[in-house]
């Protein structure tokens, strides 16, 4: 284990499977010469050389889908959005061909293609480019999602995503690069697609939350476990495909839950992990799940409303009690 | 709303007719499906009756303290405005508990009326314009006299958390008052807009459960004291005691049984069993702990004991399940213990005194009383030498075993005092042969008398 940035163990699994892997190259704008507009592609230039980390004007369609042709024809490429909010630009690409080809095509292609970048809310970036990506994609069948919260998930993941015989969205956030945490050194080290992690063991409510949420999720549950609440902090990690059975088995344990998610909560995660945690473990339930989600409202820019506007630390602490009944009888 | 039927279950394999111990819900009560109707006593063991269906409990045609053959009509639950008249007809001559109920009940024709609390006046006075009306005349309830009922009870019962019979509670703690026999209709809710949830019924599982329990006994079967002088009397079976009485010469008469004795030097386990007790934060563990655990390992190894005989082959159980005999004033009873093969001692200690306490309380639930592949019965408390048990089939074999006694012991050092305990083990001779039932008897000797063996 060595202990290293978020950045630097996104930059650790990309070196690692361009060195294992000759079919895989990066392609995307300030990958190469620049190294990156968030410097996760450091280095790699130098070392990889330019047919392998490869420069593109800002056309975010055109080279998603020449990384979508590539991976038609073999290759494995890792696309990186310089936000994922650019992604936008090539959702076209993305949703009717990375995502179908291998239907349409009775399984003649694969598209193992991944699209990476960061997403979602960060530090007064305003209402174009602190989206909560992921809602645009998990949606769409033929996707995988991705979004890793710690240094080592970022590793592990990104090296099965990359290893992924399908398209994988890999969003990640600008507000973890400089989170350090320990990291396997161990080239073969992949974390599967598809299991969430327990990040905190507790016996009265399970609290689903990734990324900055379960950040926040986990001083909410510091602080509880002053009042005697005993929170447990499950980190989906995968959105799709989603280890629906590490949260139902959670909340079978504490019969209560609150999900968390950064974006607006009008058909997002949380109503949909509610509906499965209803269908799957209702006798276990002993109160409605709860969601705290960002407001129905773009980002705003001043730094008070864009508080206002996302779930913190004292809103998640909130649902748990209502949750728990434990704010008075009402 | 269809008309439900409630009829004697069908609790247990065996069972044929079971007992009414007592109504939980009166004539007119409103019941949900899964709300505990009666307790019902078959000949194993005292188990809650659900309701299938909801509605009012509009007839009882069982009164407590009376039989009813499996599958008979013993109650009836519909809508206060249904006619049940033809269902309850069907039941015809065939429950004479009927007839009693009948009589008491004054308002045969007004079903739904016996809920109403005698102290109603015609005239409530109310600020409620609504529960000015005579609303009993009408037959049907408007929603201002259920106010007013409810509003009357409300002075003897403890609030109702729903309105109008809904009662507001989460999935688990239905769940939970469904398994623990709670009426959620007396509880108080402590969740928002008086939802009941999971605290609740815990708190109210425990008070009222004693109090049913201490309320049991005097239901059951009381000789009357003998008068003086009288020759003899006449004690009733209970369920337990006729069933006893059925299945013994079952077993006896047909199967061909062997006994085989052999003594076992306990002075090891003694002092092993002695040294684990004197450990902090471990279980008690028993004499008969040790012999359990001894047991299932031996009957790994002889699979021809673990049998059972099945007219044209004889069936090999790969697993172990003990049957544990415990006594009880009135007959006894023998709980299972499941796969005790993959139990630590602890384990078969903690879960051998649940059966055993459960059993004393008749709180087992049925499938915990059938299964066993071998039995072990023990009268070691009795100060016994040795004894011999009857088979319990379908089972191959019964292991009997006496107390542990101080006794003279030769050996070459000469005499000494030693403790011993004879086991006698009763075989079915159609499964096995003497020496097969030796060579068990050898081998948990073996391991008694080495009980490290236990311990890995």
């Amino acid at each position: 284990m060595a202990v290293m940035t978020y950045r630097e163990a996104l930059n650790l699994a990309l070196r690692e499977e361009l060195t294992r892997d000759p079919n895989v190259f990066v392609i995307g704008e300030e990958v190469g010469l620049y190294e990156g507009a968030y410097k996760v592609t450091q280095g790699l230039l130098k070392e990889f050389g330019p047919k392998r980390i490869v420069d593109t004007p800002i056309a975010e369609s055109g080279f998603t889908g020449v990384g979508i042709g590539a991976a038609m024809v073999g290759l494995r490429p890792v696309v990186e959005m310089m936000t994922f909010n650019f992604a936008l630009l090539a959702l076209d690409q993305i949703v009717n061909s990375a995502a179908k080809l291998h239907y349409m095509s009775g399984g003649q292609y694969n598209v193992p293609l991944v699209i990476r970048g960061p997403g979602g809310p960060a530090h007064q970036l305003a209402a174009q480019h602190s989206q909560s990506m992921e809602v645009y994609f998990y949606h769409v069948p033929g996707l995988k999602v991705v979004r890793p919260s710690t240094p080592m998930d970022a590793k592990g993941l990104l090296k099965a995503a990359i290893r992924d015989d399908n398209p994988v969205i890999f969003i990640e956030s600008e507000t973890l690069y400089n989170v350090k945490g320990e990291v396997p050194e161990d080239p073969d080290f992949v974390i599967p697609l598809g299991q969430a992690v327990v990040r905190r063991e507790g016996t009265d409510v399970t609290v689903v939350a990734y990324m900055g949420m379960m950040y926040r999720a986990m001083e909410a549950a510091e602080e509880l476990a002053k009042d005697g609440i005993s929170v447990e902090i499950v980190d989906p990690r995968s959105l799709q495909p989603l280890d629906t059975a590490t949260i139902i088995g959670s909340v079978r344990k504490t019969h209560r839950a609150v999900v968390v998610e950064a974006g607006a909560g009008f058909a997002g995660m949380g109503s949909e992990i509610a509906t499965e945690i209803t269908e799957e473990a209702f006798d276990d339930l002993d109160a409605p799940v709860l969601r705290v989600t960002g407001a129905q409202a773009p980002m705003p820019y001043a730094r008070n409303l864009e508080r206002a506007k996302t779930p913190t630390k004292e809103k998640i602490a909130d649902a748990i009690r209502r949750v728990c009944y434990a704010n008075g009888s009402r | 709303m269809p008309v439900t039927k409630v009829v004697m279950p069908k609790l247990s394999e065996q069972m044929e007719s079971g007992k009414i111990i007592k109504w939980l819900k009166k004539e007119g009560d409103r019941v949900q499906s899964g709300d505990i109707l009666a307790e019902v006593e078959t000949d194993k063991a005292d188990v809650e009756m659900e309701a299938f269906g909801s509605g009012v409990l509009r007839k009882i045609l069982v009164a407590a303290g009376n039989k009813a053959p499996v599958g008979s009509l013993i109650g009836v639950i519909a809508e206060e405005n249904d006619d049940i008249g033809a269902v309850v007809a069907q039941a015809g001559s065939g429950a004479p508990a009927a007839a009693a109920s009948e009589a008491k009940a004054p308002s045969g024709a007004k079903p739904g009326m016996a809920d109403r609390p005698a102290a109603v006046p015609p005239q409530p006075k109310s600020e409620d314009p609504a529960a000015r009306k005579p609303s009993p005349s009408t037959g049907s309830e408007s929603p201002g006299s259920r106010r007013v009922q409810d509003a009357v009870a409300a002075a003897s019962v403890p609030q109702p958390s729903g309105d109008g019979g809904r009662v507001k509670a989460s999935p688990l703690a239905r769940k939970i008052a469904a398994q623990s026999g709670v009426d959620l209709k007396l509880i108080q809710g402590s969740g928002p807009g008086g939802r009941i949830v999971r605290r609740d019924v815990e708190a109210a599982s425990t008070a009222p459960a004693a109090a049913a329990v201490a309320a049991a006994p005097a239901l059951r079967p009381v000789a009357q004291p003998a008068a003086a002088g009288a020759e003899y009397e006449d004690l009733p079976l209970s369920p337990m005691r006729s069933a006893i009485a059925r299945r013994m010469p079952l077993s006896k008469a047909p199967v061909p049984h062997f006994y085989v004795t052999s003594e076992v030097a306990m002075d090891r386990a003694w002092e092993l069993r002695e040294e684990l007790n004197g450990l902090e934060g471990q279980p008690k563990i028993s004499v008969n702990d040790f012999i359990i655990r001894a047991c299932a390992l031996t009957l790994l190894q002889h699979p021809g004991v673990n049998a059972s005989f099945q007219g044209e082959s004889i069936r090999v159980f790969h697993r172990v399940h003990m049957g544990i005999a415990v006594a009880l004033e009135e007959g006894l009873i023998t709980p299972v213990l499941r796969d005790v093969h993959a139990k630590s001692l602890a384990q078969i200690a903690v879960e051998a005194r649940d059966l055993a306490e459960r059993a004393r309380q008749r709180k087992l639930r049925t499938q915990e009383l059938s299964g066993a592949t071998f039995s072990i019965s023990n009268l070691g408390m009795f100060d016994v030498r040795d004894f011999s048990a009857i088979i319990n089939p379908p089972e191959g074999a019964i292991l009997a075993v006496g107390s542990v006694r101080r006794v003279p012991v030769v050996s070459d050092e000469g005499l000494g005092v030693g403790r011993r305990m004879a086991l006698t083990i009763s075989c079915d001779h159609r499964v096995m042969d003497g020496a097969m039932g030796a060579r068990f008897l050898q081998d948990v000797k073996k391991l008694l008398e080495e009980p490290l063996r236990l311990l890995v």
